[in-house]
């Protein structure tokens, strides 16, 4: 048993990777342009969902406002390119940032905005447990969006269109391709680092959270600092992905902080399997195909999603992934 | 005997009219089996809760190891080495046996900001670990799942987790609670062979084992202690007291 599941899993992983990797040159061949623009959104999505099942599922924290840091990080860089167009500074005051359409300058800055707003956020909303606690997140993110939608210097409730996509150094990212491949990395850096994380020692006390936090306290874990702490690593993960998603529409509004975004990434990590890694990965480009195909059929399509979300919650409770390579304890 | 490694002084704990504890004063000394006991109600799981920190007294103070930690949270009492256990067993239950108590183990050995270096295949937390299972006799158990280990075995990874910590006073809130006979008695096998090399304070119903056990023995009463002393002082007591208060035990 425990020599054939590994076997399973690194099977499932590597057909994904290859495809993922292969999908932009055959896309082209086969003049379906379309879909490598299709895969980097979810890749993108991906990305968000993976960081939002390092809180929900290894450390028991349902947030339902996900969606503020992955808005938030899309607003810096749209912000940041608007300042850059226009040749003007961000802000001047304590210190003076120009805006800009460099990645490694608004991409940065974007994780970090987002890090620190789930400092905030964290920090109250971690003293509450169970519905409380998602309550409050979704209350913050509604914060946020109706902060972003009164900011009318950037386009108030219309949004804000950019005038170009980064670039990274000299590389621009205007071609879908290289935006791609660029998704896809920084995708399997994050899954790379999360992996390291969740089997860390940081990564066991977060489980351990999970488990029983009560006991946690007693063996001497301050327990509040390391949830805390996890769901900083969420928040500056879903800003980075919020920073991609902005270069992917070239457009960012407040619609990118409704709450309905933040349920569409919980719909995802549930889909693909909770407590996993790959799951959400699986998760968001299920959900996201769905979402495509069936919405050519009709407008209706969440009537059909609705179902198979239900029969996957019934069925496979630990997700589409996770039921796949079904082993307790796993490590992701 | 030395110097107290706890003192409680004035301890009082109200809910409304009732007073759990009601100025509870105790000394443990260093090296002792010390045991609370009582009738149902008379405080003795809510002054654990004092000791251990889950619980803010109303009134009085707590020195451990010559510190006052009256006002202390859980975590920095058990960062002191104040371990416990739970009346009701208290373990992450879908954890290995060994994981459990590597997770013992990191509590003890530094902070836990770290990010990168693998948990499962560190062998400063393994080693330890799998040693605190076989003092305890779970070493064949090692790689089971906690949630499929009998009652009496996750009473004893409770004590390995325990253990583990190298506590300077451990508290241990009824160790036996719903134990069979063949299992108490291997509770109280383990917990004999702590003596002397532990502090232990334990609140405990079955008499047999407290009688076996604690070098002295604390009856506590509407959350106030009417005497301490030796296990033979207090059976002899004991047979006053009942015949007088016709109702404990």
């Amino acid at each position: 048993m425990n020599r054939f599941q590994p076997t399973l899993k690194a099977c499932i992983l590597v057909a994904a990777l290859v495809f993922l990797i292969g999908l932009p040159p055959i896309a082209s061949a086969l003049e379906a342009d379309f879909y490598i623009g299709l895969f980097s959104r979810i890749l993108i999505y991906a990305l968000a969902a993976v960081s939002l099942d390092l809180i929900l599922g290894y450390g028991g924290m349902v947030s339902f406002g996900h969606a503020a840091f992955f808005g938030a990080g899309a607003y810096v860089v749209g912000i940041f390119a608007f300042h850059g167009a226009e040749g003007s500074a961000v802000f001047s005051w304590p210190f003076m940032i120009m805006g800009t359409d460099n990645a490694l300058v608004s991409w940065i800055v974007a994780t970090i905005t987002s890090a620190g707003l789930a400092f905030v956020i964290g920090a109250i909303s971690l003293r509450t447990r169970g519905v409380y606690f998602i309550m409050i997140t979704l209350a913050f993110a509604q914060m946020m969006f109706f902060f972003f939608t009164s900011l009318e210097l950037y386009g108030g409730d219309d949004g804000l269109s950019l005038f170009t996509r980064n670039r990274i150094g000299h590389l621009s990212l205007s071609n879908d391709t290289v935006f791609y491949y660029t998704c896809l990395g920084l995708l399997i850096g994050f899954l790379f680092f999360s992996w390291r994380l969740v089997n860390s020692r940081f990564g066991m006390v977060i489980r351990g959270c999970k488990e029983n936090e009560r006991r946690m306290g007693a063996l001497g874990f301050p327990t509040y600092r390391y949830k805390l702490t996890c769901f900083i690593i969420a928040g500056a993960g879903a800003g980075l992905s919020g920073a991609l998603m902005a270069n992917q529409t070239e457009f960012v509004s407040p619609s990118l902080l409704h709450w309905t975004v933040s349920g569409n990434i919980l719909v995802m990590v549930v889909l693909g399997g909770v407590g996993t890694l790959v799951g959400p990965v699986f998760g968001a480009t299920t959900l996201l195909l769905l979402e495509e195909f069936l919405s050519r059929y009709t407008e209706h399509w969440m009537l059909f999603l609705g179902p198979i979300l239900i029969f996957v919650v019934l069925f496979a409770r630990r997700g589409l992934y996770g039921s796949l390579v079904e082993r307790i304890g796993d490590d992701g | 005997m030395g110097k107290p490694i706890l003192t409680a002084q004035g301890l009082t704990k109200v809910y409304g009219a009732l007073k759990a504890t009601d100025g509870l004063s105790l000394e443990i000394q260093k090296g002792e089996i010390h045991a609370i006991i009582g009738p149902n109600g008379a405080g003795k799981t809510t002054a654990i809760g004092q000791l251990s920190g889950e619980l803010t007294s109303d009134e009085g103070t707590i020195y451990f190891a010559g510190k006052d930690i009256t006002r202390l949270p859980v975590h920095k009492r058990a960062s002191l080495g104040l371990a416990r256990s739970f009346q009701i067993t208290s373990i992450l239950l879908n954890f290995t046996a060994e994981d459990n108590v590597a997770m013992a183990i990191q509590a003890r050995d530094g902070h836990s900001f770290k990010f990168w270096k693998s948990a499962r295949t560190d062998g400063k937390l393994r080693v330890p670990a799998r040693e605190v299972l076989k003092e305890v006799g779970l070493a064949d158990r090692a790689t089971i799942v906690a949630d499929r280990l009998s009652h009496g075995e996750q009473r004893q990874l409770e004590l390995a987790m325990a253990l583990a910590t190298r506590p300077n006073l451990l508290l241990l809130d009824e160790p036996m609670a719903g134990m069979g006979p063949a299992s108490s008695r291997k509770m109280v096998a383990l917990l004999n062979a702590l003596k002397g090399r532990i502090t232990i304070l334990m609140v405990e119903h079955d008499m047999n084992a407290v009688f076996t056990l604690a070098d002295r023995i604390t009856v506590l009463v509407y959350g106030r202690a009417i005497a301490t002393d030796t296990p033979e002082n207090i059976q002899t007591d004991f047979a006053v007291r009942q015949a007088y208060l016709g109702e404990y035990v």
